[in-house]
């Protein structure tokens, strides 16, 4: 009793703010705000997109759209069957993975298993300069210096062909699939190294059996994403590739994927409105659902490897 | 009689030679990419150096005569959009990443949507966001095929490089600092402002720079927004453009040979501002960058 009587004429001292500091919510607000830019970003895209695209179907049946074997908007009588266009995409993309995905994964597992700290350490960042170097200049290297190059070997490719791009393109992705391969190998307990080493296991072995089958979703995850890469590459394609629309399974010959047919209409003064200005938004569609759905599995499969081991 | 052990140490013979073809296949897969690399400069530089000089810096693009053509107009026109896209994004891009990291609550799922979407929007094909700024800019709008809608649309590009490099930078500031600073009885946007921002600022400018050099080199979203034009004045925020690598682009296309080489000595310019910038991020992040 007495105890209490000490404190009882004190005030107790109140620890929260006086007020309600106004700023503060209103700086949160402008922060939220610009979070909201992205938000718009997505939903402006999905607009710009379907709202042509919805015209552009009534003009011309789905079915058409993607059983027709004909494209060519721009002619009379006009056809649109988009299988050429992703013919076109997919041999593209398949020769960029030629090139693309077992280099990157060889590249992946020295740096991450055999190179020492000091030569990953200035390779990762040199192998970033050849992922920052623009498209039109990859361009300009499977045009000018790629392709009369394969015509010296005797492959007889045209001036423009599905093989050059494809190439080139593939080089160009080696560090994706490097740089998200490596980080998921360096996830890899060391534990599991050790235990295998312990156990008589050789480094190939370490590396074949243990550590890329433990990194195997980051791996497929720098798949996914350099193949949604190839899928939307325009620069290459548009200068290397040729502007024929049409179904062949000969890389040496031309081709028109989805995103060069966009670029190589987008730029001419296409008229608002015609059903030539509409096009570019249907195959803008077929390309965003294409790799938005890549992309999504792409960041599942790295979000997996992330909770395994992190 | 029971069979005798191998010694250890000793493997079949076999592995041995496997081993030393699977590393000569490792190192190759390096050697492509940099081989490449460097055939790509050695070519470029040896097609493009003649083409190189004081005119090329002066002049605007002469469709006739690759003698006289320069790139004038372009290059004026990559510094405007570097210089614009440089004020809309890292506002907005390091705002983002601060109510990523600092506000918001990650159990909500308003905010891991917002996470996802970014992660989505950073693998978009950058021609799709050229249509983005074709149908609302250009088009919808009205704005016309002018130097700020290509600022614009380069901006959404790259906003989620910026964000994600931001983002890491805030995260590597260590909490006993915001600790420290709330026991002292600061507010959580003095915490943010006065210790984690000033913390994170040499990450974030590394992120910033390197984001702003993908951006510089990004041709195909500019066709769509319309810089593939003939252009001779210098660029102005609501005027006709070009830029560098949609010139470069348009010589390349031309047929004639000549115009190839000026396609080299443009890319000879741009390569070496591309790497001036990613020079510039690097020292910068080895002068400032604290480890805690």
């Amino acid at each position: 009793m007495a105890a209490q009587d000490t404190t009882a004429g004190a005030q107790p001292i109140r620890l929260r703010a006086k007020g309600r500091r106004w700023g503060e919510d209103v700086v949160k607000g402008l922060l939220a705000l610009c979070a909201l830019v992205s938000v718009a970003t997505t939903i402006g895209i999905i607009i710009a997109l379907l709202e042509p695209s919805i015209e552009f179907f009534r003009e011309v049946s789905i079915v058409d759209f993607f059983s027709g074997e004909r494209w060519a908007p721009l002619f009379e009588p006009a056809s649109f069957g988009v299988r050429p266009l992703l013919a076109g995409t997919f041999a593209v993309t398949f020769w960029a993975c030629v090139v693309a995905l077992p280099l990157g994964l060889g590249a992946a597992v020295y740096l991450s298993e055999y190179a020492r700290p000091r030569v990953r350490n200035t390779l990762k960042p040199a192998l970033e300069v050849l992922a920052g170097i623009p498209t039109v200049v990859f361009g300009f290297f499977a045009l000018t210096f790629f392709t009369p190059l394969l015509q010296d070997f005797g492959i007889g490719v045209g001036i423009f062909n599905v093989l050059s791009a494809g190439l080139v393109m593939g080089v160009m992705l080696i560090p994706t699939v490097a740089s998200i391969s490596e980080d998921a190998m360096a996830a890899v307990p060391r534990e599991l190294r050790d235990g295998a080493f312990g156990l008589g296991a050789s480094k190939l072995q370490v590396a074949t059996r243990i550590v890329i089958p433990a990194a195997v979703s980051g791996i497929v995850a720098s798949y996914v994403l350099a193949i949604s890469r190839a899928v939307g590459e325009t620069m290459i394609v548009l200068i290397a590739a040729g502007g024929i629309a049409q179904l062949t399974a000969d890389p040496r010959e031309p081709a028109q994927t989805m995103t060069a047919f966009i670029g190589a209409t987008g730029l001419g003064d296409v008229p608002t409105g015609s059903l030539e200005y509409k096009t570019i938004f249907a195959v803008g569609l077929s390309l965003f659902v294409i790799t938005f759905f890549m992309n999504i599995i792409s960041i599942r499969l790295v979000r997996k490897y992330r909770e395994i081991y992190e | 009689m029971s069979a005798i052990p191998a010694p250890l140490g000793q493997r079949p013979r076999g592995d041995k030679v496997r081993g030393t073809i699977f590393y000569v296949l490792l190192l190759i897969s390096v050697a492509v990419g940099f081989i490449v690399l460097f055939t790509l400069i050695v070519d470029v530089v040896q097609k493009g150096i003649g083409y190189v000089d004081p005119l090329f810096f002066t002049e605007p693009n002469n469709p006739t005569n690759p003698q006289e053509a320069g790139a004038k107009p372009a290059i004026l026109g990559t510094i405007y959009l570097m210089v614009l896209l440089l004020m809309f994004v890292v506002p907005i891009g390091v705002g983002t990443a601060i109510y990523l990291e600092e506000y918001a609550d990650r159990e909500r799922w308003y905010n891991r949507l917002l996470e996802l979407n970014i992660q989505n929007l950073a693998a978009v094909p950058s021609i799709v966001y050229g249509i983005l700024g074709l149908a609302f800019l250009v088009r919808g709008l009205g704005l016309g095929r002018v130097l700020l809608a290509g600022a614009l649309i380069l901006t959404l590009l790259v906003l989620p490089t910026v964000i994600v490099a931001s983002r890491e930078a805030i995260r590597s500031v260590p909490d006993s600092i915001r600790q420290g600073a709330y026991a002292l009885g600061a507010t959580q946007w003095q915490v943010v402002r006065r210790q984690v921002l000033p913390a994170a600022i040499p990450g974030i400018a590394t992120g910033s720079i390197l984001a702003l050099a993908r951006a510089i080199g990004e041709t195909a979203p500019l066709l769509l927004v319309g810089a593939l034009t003939y252009v001779t004045v210098d660029p102005s925020l609501l005027g006709s453009f070009t830029a560098l690598p949609v010139q470069i682009y348009q010589w390349i296309a031309r047929p004639q040979e000549e115009f190839r080489y000026l396609a080299a000595a443009g890319i000879m310019v741009l390569l070496a501002i591309l790497l001036t910038m990613n020079a510039f991020a690097i020292w910068l992040r080895n002068r400032y960058q604290r480890r805690w």
